[in-house]
């Protein structure tokens, strides 16, 4: 135990995600090591974080203004909705450069074991979103696991009523793996998503 | 660093730093292990979906000082892809794997019938023959049996006087004779006790006959008896879409 301040700091550090005591006391004397400013800068990107961002009234990305700057990006197609997660899968998938819609993010996947339930996520937002007639595809993106697989089963048995193209983001076997190591499932869905070789 | 080898099946995982999970498993002969799977959660892991909640699976284990790791595991039947794929099945499912890891308290104990029993559950339940609300209640009741909570359909829990009766007692463990009423019984209806003791003893064809509103009473009945005696209700449970 140290005085005060100090393990005060360590105490708050250590809650922090994959932080352990020993990480936290290190990372707690680096600080108390660093030049002023520099903990000044820290300290001032913290406060900022919590002040400025918050959630994107349409999509439930990380903003800074009431919507987030895809939303209010014109140049996005608005009839293409991709569904993710968590924000963290729109940079993932952002950085692929490869999509041009827009995004709904739902806050998490249906576990029932812990709890979480369709009404625990932005599901109600996103059948709103659907209800005026700009979009016309839904891509479920949620994560290829579990939770994920069931979210997208859900998912698409409330929204193909409504006459919308549903479609799932591929699943198969990782570029750069070896085809040995494949386990069932994953070799399974890559047999059944197999494409034509057009060359 | 001993190895072990043991086949189970996986009912829940936790997210662990960086890219590794904790798997919790029922397993045949070391009842219930927590273990690492390390990097499960990379796209590229040699462990893909083995160590995803529903898989049976055949693993290695090493084990650790707090918890073992996982080394090697190959599939034995992926019950997981039929489960998702019916919104029904995967809640039901979930109520199942929640309800085992709940019946086997203490880690490393042998619980051979459990696993036995989870199994054939989950190739039923994956095999979509009967309602999954049947299969998750025939589930529950054979489970508590199992555990030593066997609940009685038809002669007195109380005096053992020849049924039919006509009331159950959740806290009693069965129906109940009139003298022997205790307090806070219900009068389910005889299509429903029926339907009851054909969860509990396996006639399928009896069970599949019932109709909707029998199979929501003894439901409700199964659940009543299920939280009884776990003490805390299941977080699952609730979310079961019948």
């Amino acid at each position: 135990m140290y005085e005060g301040v100090v393990q005060d700091l360590i105490d708050e550090l250590g809650r922090l995600p994959g932080v352990g005591p020993k990480s936290a006391q290190r990372i707690a004397f680096h600080l108390l090591a660093a030049d002023a400013d520099d903990v000044r800068r820290l300290v001032a990107a913290l406060t900022e974080v919590k002040e400025k961002v918050r959630f994107c009234t349409v999509c439930g990305n990380v903003a800074q203004q009431e919507q987030c700057r895809i939303c209010l990006d014109p140049r996005r197609d608005p009839s293409v909705l991709c569904v993710v997660e968590e924000p963290k899968d729109v940079v993932a998938i952002e950085r692929t450069r490869e999509f041009r819609g827009r995004y709904h993010v739902l806050g998490g996947a249906i576990s029932p074991i812990e709890g979480v339930g369709p009404d625990d996520l932005r599901v109600r937002e996103l059948m709103t979103r659907l209800a005026d007639d700009t979009v016309q595809e839904i891509i479920l993106a949620t994560d290829p696991n579990l939770e994920g697989e069931a979210t997208a089963t859900y998912l698409a048995r409330m929204i193909k009523p409504m006459g919308l193209r549903v479609t799932r983001l591929a699943s198969g076997l990782p570029v750069g793996g070896d085809l040995e190591y494949a386990d069932e499932v994953t070799l399974g869905r890559a047999f059944e998503g197999r494409r034509l070789l057009d060359v | 660093m001993s190895l072990y080898r043991d086949e189970g099946v996986v009912l829940r995982t936790q997210k662990l730093g960086e890219a590794d999970r904790i798997v919790t498993l029922l397993t045949r002969n070391n009842g219930r292990v927590r273990a690492v799977g390390k990097g499960v959660r990379r796209t590229t892991s040699r462990f893909g979906a083995r160590l995803e909640p529903f898989m049976h699976v055949d693993c290695q284990f090493a084990t650790g000082r707090t918890l073992d790791i996982v080394t090697q595991a190959e599939t034995i039947a992926p019950y997981g892809m039929s489960i998702t794929d019916d919104y029904g099945r995967y809640t039901a499912g979930t109520a199942m794997l929640e309800t085992a890891e709940r019946l086997t308290a203490e880690e490393r104990e042998p619980a051979v019938q459990q696993y036995l029993l989870l199994v054939g559950a989950l190739r039923t339940l994956a095999g979509a023959a009967h309602d999954p609300g049947l299969v998750l209640d025939a589930y529950l009741l054979r489970g508590l049996s199992v555990a030593g909570f066997a609940p009685s359909f038809a002669d007195c829990v109380r005096c053992d006087a020849q049924g039919p009766h006509r009331l159950f007692s959740v806290q009693a463990g069965g129906m109940v004779c009139g003298s022997c009423r205790p307090s806070g019984t219900v009068a389910p209806s005889a299509d429903t006790v029926a339907l009851l003791a054909a969860l509990l003893s396996g006639d399928w064809p009896a069970a599949d006959s019932s109709q909707p509103r029998t199979r929501r009473e003894a439901s409700g009945i199964t659940a009543a008896f299920l939280q009884w005696h776990l003490e805390r209700g299941l977080r699952s449970l609730g979310l079961v879409e019948r």
